[in-house]
């Protein structure tokens, strides 16, 4: 399945902003995680289809999935 | 900060001055001295322009001592914006040099009669209150140039641009930064209005011959701010993200979230968001030879700012916040950062409040003056209509409700008059309460309920439903009224929020400092006093529950692409201030 991954802030570096990737069913957000090399204790946000999301939450076809490292501003 | 300057504008003969005794100020500081003085001084129904207002300066409680991001200054008075109290506060030098001139606050009242215009010069030894008309309709860079070749470059000046002496609802007042560049405002409520009313157009504050303030308990003090600044620095949010990328890594946020108001809140996602984030506005500051990390005074172990360069590689403005770049940016649907920071740059020295002056320019743009993305026509409307004070630019530099009514436009995001900043109300349900209840109207910095919906700092309250935003809205604002009572930077919230052991470091501070035990019930009921004072303020004012209302349009357009409205009810609105 395609899902579009997008990264912020300092996980921008040295990978990617956006992405269009392939996954097999059933993958996880921590499976996309894993595979980036991004420790799950560095993640502040995660957003799936604009709505925030835990790491264990299964994906489908078509998803958009935005990660963020803990950030604030204002 | 043992005493108080009173300056009476309107004294028969010229503007008088008198010291007094700080009394029970000598251990309060930043709002909650501003908002005291100003509720028991200030008739709640005069003229916010009038000789009966007061315009009250008060560094924070730890500024001026060695305490780490102890810089805020509060001014107050009654705004001409909302017409209820005004609470603004600011970054830069002013505070600390304020505080070590040992002044707890400055009160400013009357009115002079003619059109002279006063500079206030104030050093260890002296107040002088002068004439200087050759100041008149400066604008705060050249005017901060002019005054540099008088006073030079060991002072903090604080002033305002020719917004504040044409009294406009939406100028602000400029603090210098390190720099001495007119970057920090107290931007709110129109507060460089007041001053302008009252003829005021610079004070140079000079703390040549003067010391640090010195706590009560110097070991505990000293303790407790190496636990501060440890604890501010290996929080994510405090200590790396707000360094790299400045207040503005939020559009990205907010946008993935669909709670980034577009084009005068019409949608909660702008297509062109990466072009104006936080990440783009870094890199390219870098790129130019500016900088991505700046503090705005010193002492400041954050250093959220920045230095944003021309294509030249020149110096246009200081790193335009995440308000400002929704404001000018999202809000009138542009998305070229040089324009935005050109925006910046008029808003800075013209002395207007960057978030009321692009909402209002975003609202012209949908009563059809401009189209919207247009970028030229947003800066000729704020350099060369507001800037001149053309009669377009009274109308636009009084704010986006009084803009919204000379183009007729019926989505007008405002409450109590002033207007909302970048945080959809029905997508962000937590900041909603915020906006519709702060004594301050529409204010996301009264109780950034953000951290908790959105960011997810200090908890956990889902932002696209009703549950539980009282609670979180009313926690926080409490919090940061005493917060911005302190002079501490209201960004210390992060790592306060998330850290036990750093909210602890900053009672520490606070206790060792004054020579008392503080704790957070203390905090607690200094936040609920102050807003007590703040509402009883606006209700005399004339502000009663309908007041605590979003605009209509909240509750009955559905945001795309969520598709939902504000959601919490009336009667629970009402239940904010369940103490007072």
């Amino acid at each position: 399945m395609q899902i579009t991954v997008k990264l912020f802030a300092s996980f921008q570096t040295g990978r990617f902003q956006c992405d269009v990737r392939s996954y097999p069913e059933s993958t996880l957000v921590s499976h996309i995680l894993q595979e980036l090399a991004i420790p799950e204790s560095e993640v502040g946000i995660i957003l799936l289809n604009m709505i925030h999301a835990k790491s264990d939450q299964s994906l489908a076809e078509g998803d958009i999935l935005a990660i963020f490292p803990l950030v604030g501003g204002g | 900060m043992d005493k108080i300057l009173r300056i009476n504008m309107g004294a028969a003969g010229g503007p008088q001055q008198s010291i007094e005794k700080a009394g029970e100020f000598a251990a309060l500081g930043g709002r909650a001295t501003t908002s005291t003085i100003v509720g028991k001084e200030v008739p709640p129904d005069c003229h916010p322009l009038g000789a009966e207002n007061k315009l009250v300066f008060a560094p924070g409680m730890l500024s001026g001592s060695a305490a780490a991001i102890s810089g805020r200054i509060s001014v107050g008075c009654k705004s001409p914006l909302t017409g209820g109290i005004k609470e603004s506060n600011a970054g830069g030098q002013a505070a600390q040099v304020l505080a070590r001139l040992g002044y707890a606050a400055i009160i400013i009242e009357g009115q002079p009669q003619g059109d002279d215009l006063y500079k206030i010069h104030i050093n260890k030894d002296q107040v002088t209150i002068s004439v200087d008309n050759s100041l008149k309709l400066l604008d705060n860079y050249p005017l901060i140039d002019k005054l540099k070749q008088e006073y030079g470059d060991k002072v903090a000046y604080i002033s305002i641009g020719s917004a504040g002496e044409r009294m406009f609802a939406a100028a602000s007042i400029a603090c210098t930064d390190p720099e001495l560049r007119p970057t920090r405002h107290c931007g709110r409520g129109g507060v460089g209005a007041v001053m302008g009313s009252k003829r005021i157009k610079a004070i140079i504050l000079d703390d040549q011959g003067c010391e640090n303030r010195q706590p009560k308990d110097a070991d505990k003090f000293k303790a407790a701010n190496r636990a501060f600044v440890e604890g501010i620095r290996k929080h994510p949010v405090a200590g790396e993200g707000l360094p790299a990328y400045g207040t503005n890594v939020l559009t990205n946020v907010l946008n993935e979230a669909g709670g980034y108001p577009t084009r005068n809140f019409k949608t909660g996602q702008f297509e062109d968001a990466t072009s104006i984030s936080g990440e783009t506005q870094a890199a390219l500051e870098i790129e130019r030879g500016g900088s991505a990390t700046h503090g705005c005074h010193r002492g400041c172990v954050i250093q959220c700012s920045g230095i944003y360069h021309d294509k030249q590689g020149k110096y246009l403005t200081k790193q335009p916040e995440y308000e400002t770049v929704w404001s000018h940016g999202g809000h009138c649907g542009i998305s070229d950062l040089d324009a935005i920071a050109t925006l910046d740059y008029w808003d800075d020295n013209i002395g207007l409040d960057t978030i009321e002056m692009g909402v209002a320019v975003g609202v012209a743009m949908e009563g059809g003056l401009l189209e919207f993305g247009d970028s030229e026509g947003a800066i000729r409307l704020v350099r060369d209509e507001v800037g001149k004070g053309t009669p377009l630019g009274r109308i636009l530099g009084n704010g986006a409700a009084f803009t919204g009514k000379a183009f007729a436009v019926e989505r007008v995001p405002v409450v109590k008059n002033q207007a909302l900043p970048a945080y959809d109300p029905r997508t962000v349900q937590g900041i909603g309460v915020t906006y519709a209840t702060s004594t301050q109207g529409a204010d996301h910095t009264a109780g950034y309920a953000v951290a908790t919906n959105i960011l997810k700092v200090g908890g956990d309250v889902d932002p696209l439903k009703p549950e539980g935003q009282i609670e979180l809205s009313r926690n926080l604002q409490i919090a940061t009224t005493a917060i911005d009572s302190t002079g501490l930077c209201l960004f210390i919230a992060f790592p306060i929020l998330d850290q036990p052991e750093t909210f602890q470091a900053m009672l520490d501070l606070l206790g060792s400092f004054y020579g008392i035990e503080m704790t957070g019930d203390d905090v607690v009921a200094l936040g609920q006093k102050v807003l007590s004072l703040e509402r009883d303020f606006n209700k005399k004012a004339g502000f009663g529950p309908e007041d605590d209302r979003l605009p209509r349009f909240f509750s009955s357009e559905p945001l795309p692409p969520h598709n939902i409205s504000f959601q919490v009810p009336d009667e629970e609105l009402d239940q904010l201030y369940n103490w007072d």
